[in-house]
């Protein structure tokens, strides 16, 4: 237990700390949005002054986070000076739809990444398995930006993928079946893209740690009692090697995150990426905020789940803990 | 109760005093479980002396010499080592201690880095000592696998390219790398044939009397304890139930425990064969 | 009564990394009765576990050549089929690994093991398995099952985990048990229970076995025949009491006299040297090189270092590999 409890008071204050820059870095940057209303003619410099005033943007850096601390602790987390609304709906909206779309690349990419990677290892140094190392080698090597570029550049020739947004303009019109393919339609190339751009990494790493496994004397004994490939490969193999694999998965969060956010601008994914960028663009202060802290949230989560994943898996850990 | 050469006055090297310690295994259910794997042990144990500990299977023989090399931390009871209280030192001093009282693993297997060398494995604590140069570390490691016997053209294997017996040695090499004061053998022994054994028992010896060695010798031949101890002590259910000097034990056993434990020695039914 | 298991010629190297092979197993050959207990003798590196883990067909990584046979019912393991050896294994024959500590899943509860075992040779059932488990183990552990069962390998002493080796091996009613130093982490009373255990399946189902130790006293009053492996060849092999009583090789006495005569011997107290064979077993590389044991043999004659010896008959079924009995 109290190693969990370890972790969450890591947790929190990574939040904190990331809060803290964002919130600093956000600020010190030079301009607000108010310098942009200024150039407008028709708003009148007063106004925005009482605008200044009421956002407290007069007010020193220091008060100003403990201000905005205590407002996120009572589930405020601002206002956006550009949709003239809260912050908290507007981002949950496209964070929504940024997880649909991390969740479904992250399972996607560990179903094919899991059974490759045995498979791989189980024939280490083979043809195909030499052959699927060279693969992943290559798409290592490809940015992801080239990635999603690529993927738009089939969606705009073939004509048969949509290039953009969510769902069809038609799409409330449809009934719940076409619903789901319409929106399936529309995730599939950025999913691809995602998927591939992690893809290599967790090949790569599950095909060493079971590789590594494989010749452990344990299986050699397991396989001796006569316990079938499969069972030894899935039950026996694949647990001893989850511990590297775990604290992977935590990691490929990250990558799959930060990703996704990139994805999301090239393919207007309407995510957090492309309401991220207009809110730096428009120095909409609380959103870029809000939407750092978000997707830091999310990657703590993941972190987290990582840690109870290997609480879990690994007795060891659980009774040096325990002592 | 004590171990020592016949000097009445001199200082024990260990003293351990009532050591307790025990697990606590969750079920599902979440209620915890007690296993108290030592249960007030308390003995001492004097420079250049050897403490043979037998004892029936899961009776606390390793747990105990886990505390005493200061890899677990005992549940409560002291251990005095050189007179200072080591049971409750904190990390960074344990691992001072622990480079003074070596643990040779029973079952030392899975002790090993799998993807070192022979000879990066006893290498290591002398490289770590930082005082020799890599020409001396080379030759020291490869002196001390000569002395267990595992031939230097083994210097390059991994641990898993050898046998049961010859990883055990290198276990043994490798705690006496560090030439500790005291030493804790748990079943370092137990996987090798006779003459190997002969060969490593006499090793201990001549260790024992050219550097005033202390031994903790934990095992089931109750035949090599007897010939390496100035006593033995008898555990059962993490308890010491006897102790006292070999012949006593061996030829006036006290408890029935031990008696069983003499009696249930194979013995040769033949006649031994006659050298010729 | 016929032979259930003939290893014929069996020989095993290693491909070490950037060296020449190491030939562990060279030339062994020997047969076995059904319900007859081979006791296996040999020094340590000799080749015993090498050989008992040949006989199932499992072999390490860095295994370059295994050739010879090993006939189990007629037919021969090291070509069967994976799903043919999957049958045998575990259920015909088992194996009893040497270290527990390196044979037992780290992350697995033990008494999950033990049913791994009874599942992968069709037992079904959920209930039915959870019986047989407890059964198994109750064989092997006189108290405290439950809590054995639900541990982790780490959270058991030495010989438990030895214990669990055992009960994986017997799960399956094998009719034949290769067990590497089965007792060697347990102390004299726990394995006198465990040698009962082998006795009574030996009685109850006709349980052979072929027993790997470095303990000759153990084999004494188990063991049918004996085998003594020398730098991975047969040294000796012949029924068990003539081989302890009158060994014949040079080797198996020299081994035999290095047992400490200390528990019932007069003791005088001083620590004195024990006995042991000097010089260490390094075998030759090259094949026809003369008896392996040569340069610690004490008895070598001129002609050792000629060519090899090779198997003879001191009696009808006491075979020995040394020069001093070829001409008889
Ligand atoms: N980490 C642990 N968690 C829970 N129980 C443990 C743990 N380690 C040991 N035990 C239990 O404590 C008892 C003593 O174990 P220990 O290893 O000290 O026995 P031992 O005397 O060395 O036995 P053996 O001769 O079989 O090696 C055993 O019953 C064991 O199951
Ligand atoms: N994977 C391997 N690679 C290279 N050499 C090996 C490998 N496994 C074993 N050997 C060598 O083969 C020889 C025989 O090993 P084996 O494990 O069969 O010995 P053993 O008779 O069981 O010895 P012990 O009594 O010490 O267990 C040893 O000299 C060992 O060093
Ligand atoms: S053959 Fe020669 S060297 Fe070999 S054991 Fe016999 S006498 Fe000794
Ligand atoms: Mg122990
Ligand atoms: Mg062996």
């Amino acid at each position: 237990m109290r190693y969990l409890l370890r972790r969450f008071g890591h947790a929190v204050f990574l939040l904190v700390g990331v809060s803290l820059l964002a919130f600093t870095f956000t600020t010190l940057a030079p301009g607000n949005y108010f310098d942009e209303m200024r150039l407008n003619p028709q708003i009148a410099p007063e106004t925005i002054a009482a605008l200044r005033t009421q956002y407290e943007l007069d007010r020193p850096l220091p008060i100003r986070y403990a201000h905005w601390v205590s407002s996120v602790l009572h589930g405020d987390m601002g206002f956006s000076f550009a949709y003239n609304s809260p912050v908290l709906p507007l981002l949950w909206v496209r964070a929504r739809n940024t997880l649909l779309l991390t969740i479904t690349a992250m399972l996607l990419a560990w179903g094919i990444a899991l059974p490759l990677g045995i498979w791989s290892a189980e024939h280490l140094g083979r043809l195909p398995d030499r052959l699927l190392s060279l693969g992943t080698a290559a798409l290592m090597v490809i940015p992801d930006l080239a990635l999603a570029l690529g993927f738009l550049v089939i969606a705009v020739k073939s004509g048969r993928f949509p290039t953009g947004g969510m769902v069809s303009l038609h799409f409330e019109s449809l009934a719940f079946p076409g619903k789901l393919g319409d929106l399936f339609l529309h995730m599939a190339l950025p999913i691809t893209a995602l998927v591939l751009s992690v893809l290599p990494l967790l090949l790569r790493h599950v095909r060493a740690a079971l590789a590594e496994v494989l010749d452990a004397p344990f299986l050699l004994a397991a396989e001796g009692h006569g316990i079938s490939r499969r069972t030894l490969l899935y039950r026996y193999a694949l647990p001893a090697a989850a511990n590297p694999l775990i604290s992977l998965f935590g990691f490929s969060i990250g990558t799959l995150l930060s990703g996704s956010l990139l994805v999301e601008v090239v393919m207007s994914w309407p995510g957090l990426g492309p309401f991220l960028l207009e809110a730096i663009l428009a120095r909409d202060l609380y959103v870029v905020i809000g939407g750092v802290l978000l997707s830091t949230l999310f990657l703590i989560g993941g972190n987290f789940l990582a840690d109870l994943l290997l609480y879990w898996a690994d007795p060891r850990i659980r009774t040096e803990a325990s002592v | 109760m004590k171990v020592s050469d016949n000097d009445k006055d001199m200082q024990p090297l260990v003293r351990v005093e009532n050591l307790m310690k025990s697990y606590a295994n969750r079920k599902i259910t979440g209620q915890c479980e007690e296993v108290r794997a030592v249960d007030g042990v308390s003995f001492t144990i004097f420079p250049g002396a050897t403490l043979a500990v037998v004892g029936e299977s899961g009776s606390g023989k390793s747990t105990l010499a886990l505390c005493l090399a200061c890899l677990e931390k005992p549940t409560s009871g002291n251990i005095q080592f050189e007179g200072a209280d080591i049971s409750k030192l904190a990390e960074k001093e344990r691992r001072t201690i622990r480079r003074k009282i070596q643990l040779i693993f029973q079952d030392p297997a899975s002790s090993f880095n799998p993807r070192w060398s022979v000879l990066e494995i006893v290498a290591e604590p002398l490289a770590l000592q930082g005082s020799l140069s890599r020409d001396e570390i080379r030759l020291r490691a490869l002196a001390l696998l000569e002395q267990v016997g595992l031939s230097p053209e083994m210097e390059r294997r991994l641990p898993a390219e050898l046998s049961g017996g010859q990883r055990q040695r290198l276990a043994i090499a490798r705690a006496l790398a560090l030439e500790p004061s005291v030493l804790i053998l748990d079943e370092a022994l137990s996987a090798l044939d006779c003459s190997t054994q002969a060969q490593i028992a006499n090793l201990l010896v001549d260790l024992q009397s050219a550097r005033d060695m202390t031994y903790l010798f934990i095992s089931h031949d109750l035949a090599m304890a007897a010939h390496l101890a100035d006593e033995i002590a008898v555990m059962n259910h993490g308890r010491i139930v006897e102790q006292g000097p070999p012949d006593k034990i061996l030829k006036q056993p006290q408890t029935e425990i031990t008696r069983e434990l003499l009696a249930a020695v194979p013995r040769m039914t033949f006649a031994r064969p006659e050298a010729q | 009564m016929g032979s259930i298991l003939e290893v014929r010629d069996l020989r095993v190297a290693y491909g070490p990394r950037g060296r020449g092979a190491f030939r562990a197993l060279d030339g062994v050959s020997f047969c076995l009765e059904s319900e007859e207990v081979l006791g296996v003798l040999g020094e340590s590196g000799s080749g015993k576990s090498t050989l008992a883990t040949s006989i199932l067909g499992l072999f390490r990584a860095n295994t370059i050549v295994a050739t010879g046979a090993v006939l189990f019912e007629g037919s021969d393991l090291l070509q069967a089929k994976p799903d043919e050896l999957q049958r045998i294994r575990g259920k015909r024959i088992s194996l009893i690994f040497q270290e527990p500590s390196m044979a037992l899943h780290p992350t697995m509860r033990v008494g999950r093991q033990v049913q791994q075992v009874l599942a992968a040779h069709g037992m079904k059932g959920r209930s039915a398995l959870n019986q047989k488990t407890r059964e198994v183990l109750e064989t092997v552990f006189m108290e405290e099952t439950e809590r054995i069962a639900r541990s982790y390998p780490h959270q058991l002493s030495g010989g438990q985990r030895q214990r669990v080796l055992i009960a994986q091996a017997i799960a399956c009613g094998p009719s034949l048990v290769i067990a590497d130093e089965p007792t060697a982490s347990l102390d004299p009373t726990t394995q006198m229970e465990i040698l009962g255990v082998f006795r009574a399946l030996r009685k109850r189902l006709g349980l052979g076995m072929i027993f790997i130790t470095h303990n000759p006293a153990l084999l004494a009053g188990m063991a049918d025949r004996l085998l003594v492996l020398y730098a991975g060849r047969v040294a000796e092999l012949g029924p068990a009491e003539e081989v302890l009583a009158s060994p014949k090789h040079p080797y198996t006495r020299s081994l035999l006299e290095s047992i400490p005569p200390l528990l019932d011997g007069p003791r005088d107290g001083n620590k004195k040297k024990l006995p042991s064979i000097p010089g260490d077993s390094r075998p030759s590389s090259l094949p026809g090189a003369g008896c392996p044991f040569e340069p610690r043999c004490p008895e070598r004659m001129d002609i050792c270092k000629t060519r090899d010896p090779q198997l003879v008959n001191v009696s009808q079924s006491h075979t020995v590999s040394c020069f001093r009995y070829e001409n008889q």
